[in-house]
């Protein structure tokens, strides 16, 4: 059920139940699980592009984070018989052990052309036992209900302790505003000890780790409601700091920019973009419905931008080293090409 | 980072294309340098294009600014540089042939005695990746695993490489195209045999000996790279055959279906750092294999150029690669490039997939029955289809009914044969193996190596065929098996129903198929392509609409018989109807060709030429007509049913095209119209037939009625060979009744391509075929104007046509087959549509005949259109020669008949018909010598005149030898013994090497096992011309003396028409 009150009525997946959340599309050909599991997509019902999904099953390796992060899943075709040496379960059962509701068989192409045309929407998706079940009334009501920009879906899966992983000469504090695992992955991969904090934490606490740079995660929802986490930003600036995704979009306000919400986003893992440092065009990928407007930045110059729409994918302190991207430099899912931005992070830390 | 140096930028660049169709090298190499031609012509640079193949879209006026249809050899080139001064060279977009080619100009020095630049990928490059040694040392170097293999030069190196490394061995020579020549060694012996074969193919000399990876999955990247090192991948292809036969003969699927994100990565990072390496500028193919079990990779083969996956990846996602590596060759980056689908973001982006597309290719064995149908690491197939689904299955399904393939029955004890071999019906034989349910899931993944998941899904296919089968056909069962792919008539046959019947209900039920657009990004953005195919969804894209339309039905997949020339007819009547104003619709399959190219029509439906799908399309678009004469036997099969069904056909009426293919309503016309033809009958039965056979005398020709390029047509002497016949061929022909006629021997076989207009017929010109008659049309070499008949005979012809056109009521293109004996013509076949001689006689006398073909089946007069009263007169000859497919096809003999074998053409064109004979003859890659050693046998009939043939070659400087029976009618010849006589016999001079052509005229019959099979073969292995005509002899003995005396030259196709 669509909140412009458009309803497709198909073959259910995954756990009786019923969410609501904003509707969005990813153009990803691969990487299902990883997205699912990415804590950005909190609050949100996700539509994969891509018609054939599960055929891989699910493996225990590939996780973001600890469980399915998006509200729901719509798919063409979810594959009940998926064939791969990793596979422990089908995504059928993965959805429903963690709870999540799926819908497939419906034209799937339409709402992704129904959703680049009017933007992304608020919906809800049930799956129920009998057809008698579901009241397209109450369902219409709950998706007109949610205001996705006034929820603060990173109080929601950001860590409330803090967690160490890894080891290594250097220390990286990472604000965990809904992080993906990759992005450890790629800190440790380097040699650098990460300690994740709470996205809220104070900057005092934050320096009590002696840290040598400063990562701020990606996560969900608007950044706008972030305004706190913004200012503290400022008080680091001695130290270096990396920001991925919402961290880009925290360090422009920080620099005095606004953000504002694109019609439908960019998700996918094939998004050009231009970066100026280099003067090269790296394939990468994307998960953000919000961008960063170029206005009102200071002290920062644009060093990203994107080849399609030419929307900003990325800052960098016009002296200091502080720097941050749009995108996704850990992929996962999507292309790797961008691990030189963590490479260029651990020069930083002296 | 430091910069590149800005790439230099030519004004005048060389296209070298890629000759005539083979197996291994079709029609995408048009595809790729047409796009490349017109991609050039953007940027302000002069394109200047040589190809030997007349039926090809770039060779035509519009695609390159000037145009040399000469021999693709390097002394041709070095004249057409000298001539042309062209300041750069683009190798990559001509495929093999083009590549070789300008690297024998760069080591010959030829390059840069004229000053000319190769742009886009580098030689340096390409040698690296095609040299196997090199290739190896790099990927050693930049850390990326390949099979432990050797670069062998000597049997003794590959044998000392088996002892090291054990058994099975994949073998593949260097530099040659389609894996020719490569194969899978099991034992030494089988080493020592493929290992002599190889390195008499390789140009270098080399050969590869491979550890076999046979089994892991094949995967295929197509990345792309600008001169400023950025790479995108385009797509990613999963073959559904694992490794161990050649990628153009497996079935493929894009995307990648089973591969995990990590994998795809790690893949397309492998690429990635290979093209980096290798400083590609333009696209590059890369094939993996892959250990599904362990994770591991290995990186197979590069091909650093364009290729036939290459164009089938542009149609799967709609990125016209060869496009933009044309632009990338200039130096232009690729976010500078736009993205032609959408008009709105740039072509550094990757494009996203939201449906499944699986290639089948088309193989050649029902042409061939009697060639070896196993699989291998060479590519047997000619063509292949392509299609497009939002599941799997829809894709799979459509895909094996656009093949347009009669499956044989199989035996319960060959299916396992056909799984494990593997052979052209593996896949058939998996669905019937689940069917019969001899073979489990299990069993045929062990046979076959095939990923379950694939083999579920074909499983899956036919438990729905039992769910069908077994209960009543509710419309929600309807609607599943439709969104499977389902056909009408497979349900309908399932059902106990008529493919009419079915129809009828499912349009009852509104289950309407919608049509979803190929658009590079997933919907993501408002993209411009009118390229769509079809499935069971809810919204349909496919809506606007001008208003006039005309649909176009195409040719379907590449085969014998039915090559690129169709789908150049329908090509030009697409550009025709736009320039008309007219909005063209084109249907077809085929992933290789210029008429699926996005922009080669108004809007372009990918679909199966069945009738269901193009009455679909029919139904939703409404057109004003469709055009049916232009795709060959397939579209005009199709006319009838279209026909019944209500659709407007335009240009000749059903009625003419029944009187035409019918033999019985034919012969009634001719006696009408009073012009002769060969003494014919019919007959039902065997006793029938040779009771006409009786009447008419033998030797006869037989073939079924409805013939596709001579399917199953022979040549029989006596009524033991014509029992044997009617056995087969009735099995051919189920209910059709078999057609005899008599053969004339030793008579001028003669064709005329003409457009009729209702009024008055246009003969655009006479061809006399150069062989006798009895070699099938497709087959013969021909040329145009005539060298043999009379003035009169001539006038009489075109008087014939024009009658026979006439009465058919033909409005638009004809051909017609005439036999001239004595100065006395009997009219062979008629033939209502274009023929694959059209696109040849449009080059040879310079009017665009499909053209105007198109503009008179759309209403218009010859008279309006100016068009003479008579063949153009001509100063110059245009021969057309052709190509054979018999190196890959083990087991074949290539005695040329009735029945089509050839698989492409070349034209030579000069003021003179030996020279013109000669440059056609190069064209089709002969390698002739003007001088040597010459060996001759010949039948009965024709030794007579052997000394005639042997004075000429002698005269040449030639000396012969001869076996005793044809020696007797010659002088000064060497006598050779007979195989079973003992050596020096015609076979161990051959693989002694010192024969340079051989001429042998085969005797009667289709048995292998001959001398003659044995010599013919051993020839074609060694790479020795062997010409099985005794006219093709005389011709060529002409054609050397001529070309030996005096110099040829070149000039641009249009210098030849100037008045």
């Amino acid at each position: 059920m669509l909140s412009d009150g458009s309803v497709f009525q198909f073959p259910g997946f995954g756990a009786y139940s019923t969410r609501i959340g904003e509707l969005v599309f990813n153009t990803s050909m691969t990487g299902y699980q990883e997205a699912l599991t990415d804590p950005s997509y909190a609050g949100q019902i996700l539509t994969f592009t891509y018609p054939l999904v599960g055929n891989y099953g699910i493996s225990k390796d590939d996780f973001e984070s600890s469980k399915i992060q998006a509200e729901g899943f719509v798919v063409r075709e979810v594959c009940d018989a998926p064939v791969h040496s990793n596979s422990v379960r089908t995504l059928d059962r993965f959805l429903e052990d963690e709870g999540v509701p799926g819908i497939s068989q419906l034209d799937t192409r339409a709402i992704v052309r129904k959703i680049r045309n009017v933007g992304v929407m608020p919906a809800a998706l049930q799956v129920a036992e009998k057809e008698k079940e579901i009241d397209t009334d109450a369902l219409l009501a709950k998706a007109k209900s949610l205001d996705y920009s006034k929820i603060n879906f990173v109080e929601r899966v950001s860590r409330k302790e803090p967690e160490t992983i890894g080891s290594g000469s250097k220390t990286c504090v990472l604000l965990d505003c809904g992080v993906k695992m990759g992005i450890v992955r790629e800190l440790n991969k380097r040699g650098i000890e990460v300690v994740i904090l709470p996205y809220n934490s104070t900057p005092e606490e934050i320096l009590s780790y002696s840290p040598d740079g400063i990562l701020y995660s990606n996560g969900p929802g608007d950044p706008a409601l972030m305004q706190k986490e913004a200012q503290g930003m400022k008080e680091l600036f001695d130290y270096p700091i990396f920001g991925i995704c919402l961290g880009c979009q925290l360090m422009g306000q920080a620099a005095g920019g606004k953000t504002y919400k694109l019609k439908f986003g960019h998700r996918g893992a094939n998004h050009p973009v231009l970066d100026r440092n280099l003067d090269k065009v790296v394939i990468t990928t994307q998960n953000h419905g919000f961008a960063l407007s170029e206005e009102g930045l200071s002290g920062f110059r644009v060093t990203h931008v994107n080849c399609n729409d030419g929307t900003v994918e990325g800052i960098e302190h016009e002296e200091l080293p502080i720097f941050s991207v749009q995108y996704h430099p850990e992929a996962n899912p999507g292309p790797q090409d961008s691990g030189y931005l963590f490479d260029k992070f651990k020069k930083m830390m002296k | 980072m430091k910069k590149n140096k800005p790439l230099f930028k030519p004004k005048k660049v060389l296209v070298i294309g890629s000759g005539p169709i083979i197996i291994g090298q079709s029609a995408e190499f048009d595809y790729s340098g047409s796009q490349a031609c017109q991609s050039l012509r953007e940027e302000g640079i002069t394109v200047v294009l040589v190809n030997s193949n007349p039926a090809t879209i770039q060779t035509d006026s519009d695609i390159a600014d000037i145009i040399y249809i000469e021999p693709l050899r390097v002394e041709f080139l070095e004249k057409i540089i000298k001539r042309e001064r062209p300041d750069g060279l683009l190798p990559t977009m001509g495929g093999q042939t083009g590549l070789n080619l300008a690297v024998e100009l760069e080591k010959s020095g030829v390059l840069k005695k004229y000053k000319v630049k190769l742009i886009g990928t580098d030689i340096k490059a390409i040698e690296t990746a095609e040299d196997r040694g090199s290739f190896a040392a790099m990927c050693k170097e930049i850390g990326e695993p390949i099979p432990q293999s050797v670069a062998a030069n000597s049997l003794e190196a590959a044998l000392s490489f088996a002892s090291a490394h054990g058994y099975p061995l994949v073998l593949r020579p260097a530099y040659t195209l389609g894996g020719t020549g490569g194969g899978i060694a099991r034992d030494e012996e089988q080493l020592r045999d493929l290992m002599t074969l190889g390195l008499n193919l390789s140009p270098t000399k080399q050969v590869l000996v491979e550890e076999s990876i046979i089994g892991w999955a094949e995967l295929e990247y197509e990345v792309m790279r600008d001169s400023q090192d950025n790479c995108i991948t385009i797509c990613n292809m999963e073959n559904i055959d694992p490794m161990g036969i050649h990628t153009g003969e497996s079935v493929v699927v894009a995307p990648s279906q089973t591969l995990s994100d990590n994998e795809y990565h790690m893949l397309r990072n492998a690429a990635l750092k290979i093209i980096r390496r290798l400083n590609i500028i333009g696209g590059c193919n890369i094939q993996f294999a892959l250990n599904q079990s362990t994770g591991e990779y290995m990186i197979v083969e590069v091909n650093p150029r364009l290729s036939r996956s290459s164009a089938l990846a542009s149609k799967a996602t709609g990125y016209p690669i060869a496009r933009v590596a044309a632009k990338l060759a200039l130096g232009l980056l690729l976010h500078e490039v736009q993205n032609a689908v959408t008009k709105t973001t740039p072509a550094s982006f990757e494009p996203a997939l939201d449906y499944a597309v699986v290639k089948i290719p088309r193989w050649p064995f029902d042409k061939m029955p009697e060639g070896n149908r196993t699989l291998g690491t060479q590519m047997k197939s000619t063509g292949e289809v392509m299609a497009i689904g939002r599941t799997f299955e829809e894709a799979f399904l459509k895909a094996l009914r656009s093949l347009e393939i009669r499956t044989p029955k199989l035996a319960d004890a060959d299916l396992e044969f056909h799984i494990k071999s593997p052979t052209d019906l593996r896949h058939i034989a998996i669905l019937e193996a689940f069917r019969r349910e001899t073979l489990s899931l299990e069993q045929v993944h062990s046979l076959s190596g095939i990923n379950k998941w694939f083999l579920k899904k074909l499983l899956g296919i036919v438990e729905l065929e039992k769910k069908l089968s077994s209960s009543s056909l509710e419309p929600e069962l309807l609607l599943h098996a439709k969104r499977m792919g389902f056909s009408d008539r497979w349900i309908a046959q399932l059902t106990g129903k008529t493919e009419i019947e079915m129809r009828k209900m499912r349009k009852s039920l509104n289950m309407l198929p919608v049509y979803k657009m190929v658009d590079t990004c997933a919907a993501e953005f408002d993209a411009k392509t009118p390229y769509y195919y079809s499935t069971y969804e809810q919204e349909n894209e496919s809506t606007s609409r001008g208003k006039r339309r005309v649909i176009i039905i195409g040719s379907g997949p590449i085969r014998i018989g039915q090559g690129i020339e169709f789908d150049y007819c329908c090509c030009h009547a697409s550009f025709t109807l736009r320039k008309m104003g007219i909005e063209s619709v084109m249907i077809n399959n085929n992933p290789e060709t210029i008429s699926t190219d996005f922009d080669a029509s108004d809007r372009l439906y990918f679909e199966p030429l069945t009738f269901e799908d193009v009455m679909n399309v029919i139904e939703l678009e409404q057109p004003e007509g469709v055009i049916v004469s232009l795709g060959g036997q397939t579209s005009i099969n199709l006319a009838e049913q279209l026909h019944n069904a209500g659709v407007r056909i335009l240009g000749t009426q059903i009625e003419g095209i029944d009187i035409a293919e019918d033999r019985d309503k034919f012969k009634q016309l001719l006696q009408k119209l009073n012009i002769p033809q060969p003494n014919n009958g019919v007959a039902t039965s065997e006793k029938e037939a040779i009771a006409v056979a009786e009447r008419i005398s033998y030797p006869i020709v037989v073939r079924p009625s409805y013939v596709i390029a001579g399917r199953a047509m022979q040549i029989i002497y006596d009524s033991a060979e014509l029992s044997q016949y009617i056995n087969e061929a009735v099995e051919v022909s189920e209910n059709r009744p078999v057609l005899i006629d008599k053969y004339v021997e030793r008579a001028i076989e003669v064709e005329v391509d003409g457009i009729c207009d209702g009024k008055r017929l246009f003969v655009g010109g006479i061809m006399e075929h150069i062989e006798r008659a009895g070699v099938h049309s497709g087959d013969a070499s021909c040329v145009t104007p005539c060298v043999r008949l009379k003035e009169t005979v001539q006038k009489q012809l075109l008087e014939y046509s024009e009658k026979i056109a006439l009465s058919l009521k033909i409005i638009g293109a004809i051909n017609i087959q005439y036999v001239v004996k004595d100065d006395k013509i009997l009219v062979l076949e008629a033939n209502p549509r274009a023929s694959r001689t059209m696109p040849y006689l449009s080059k040879a006398i310079g009017i665009p005949l499909l053209k105007v073909a198109t503009e008179v089946t759309m209403g218009k007069s010859l008279d309006e259109l100016n068009m003479p009263r008579n063949p153009p007169v001509l100063k110059h000859y245009a021969v057309k020669s052709v190509v054979f497919p018999f190196l890959k096809l083990r087991g074949v003999d290539f005695v040329l008949g009735p029945e089509m074998k050839s698989t492409g053409e070349s034209m030579g064109i000069d003021f003179t018909f030996p020279r013109a004979y000669y440059k056609a003859l190069l064209g089709a890659n002969l390698k002739l010598k003007f001088a040597g050693n010459v060996a001759i046998s010949l039948k009965d009939g024709d030794k007579e005149r052997g000394g005639e043939l042997a004075s000429a070659f002698q005269s040449l400087g030639y000396k012969v030898s001869a076996t005793d029976g044809t020696a007797k009618y010659m002088k000064g010849v060497l006598n050779m013994k007979k195989i079973s006589e003992g050596t020096p016999n015609i076979l161990s001079l051959l693989e002694s090497g010192w024969l340079d052509l051989i001429i042998n005229t085969p005797s009667k019959g289709k048995r292998a096992n001959t001398d003659g099979f044995k010599i013919r073969r051993a020839a074609l292995e060694r790479n020795i011309p062997c010409i099985t005509s005794f006219e093709a002899a005389l011709a060529l003995a002409e054609a050397l003396a001529e070309a030996k005396n005096s110099e040829l030259s070149v000039q641009p196709i249009s210098g030849y028409y100037v008045k």
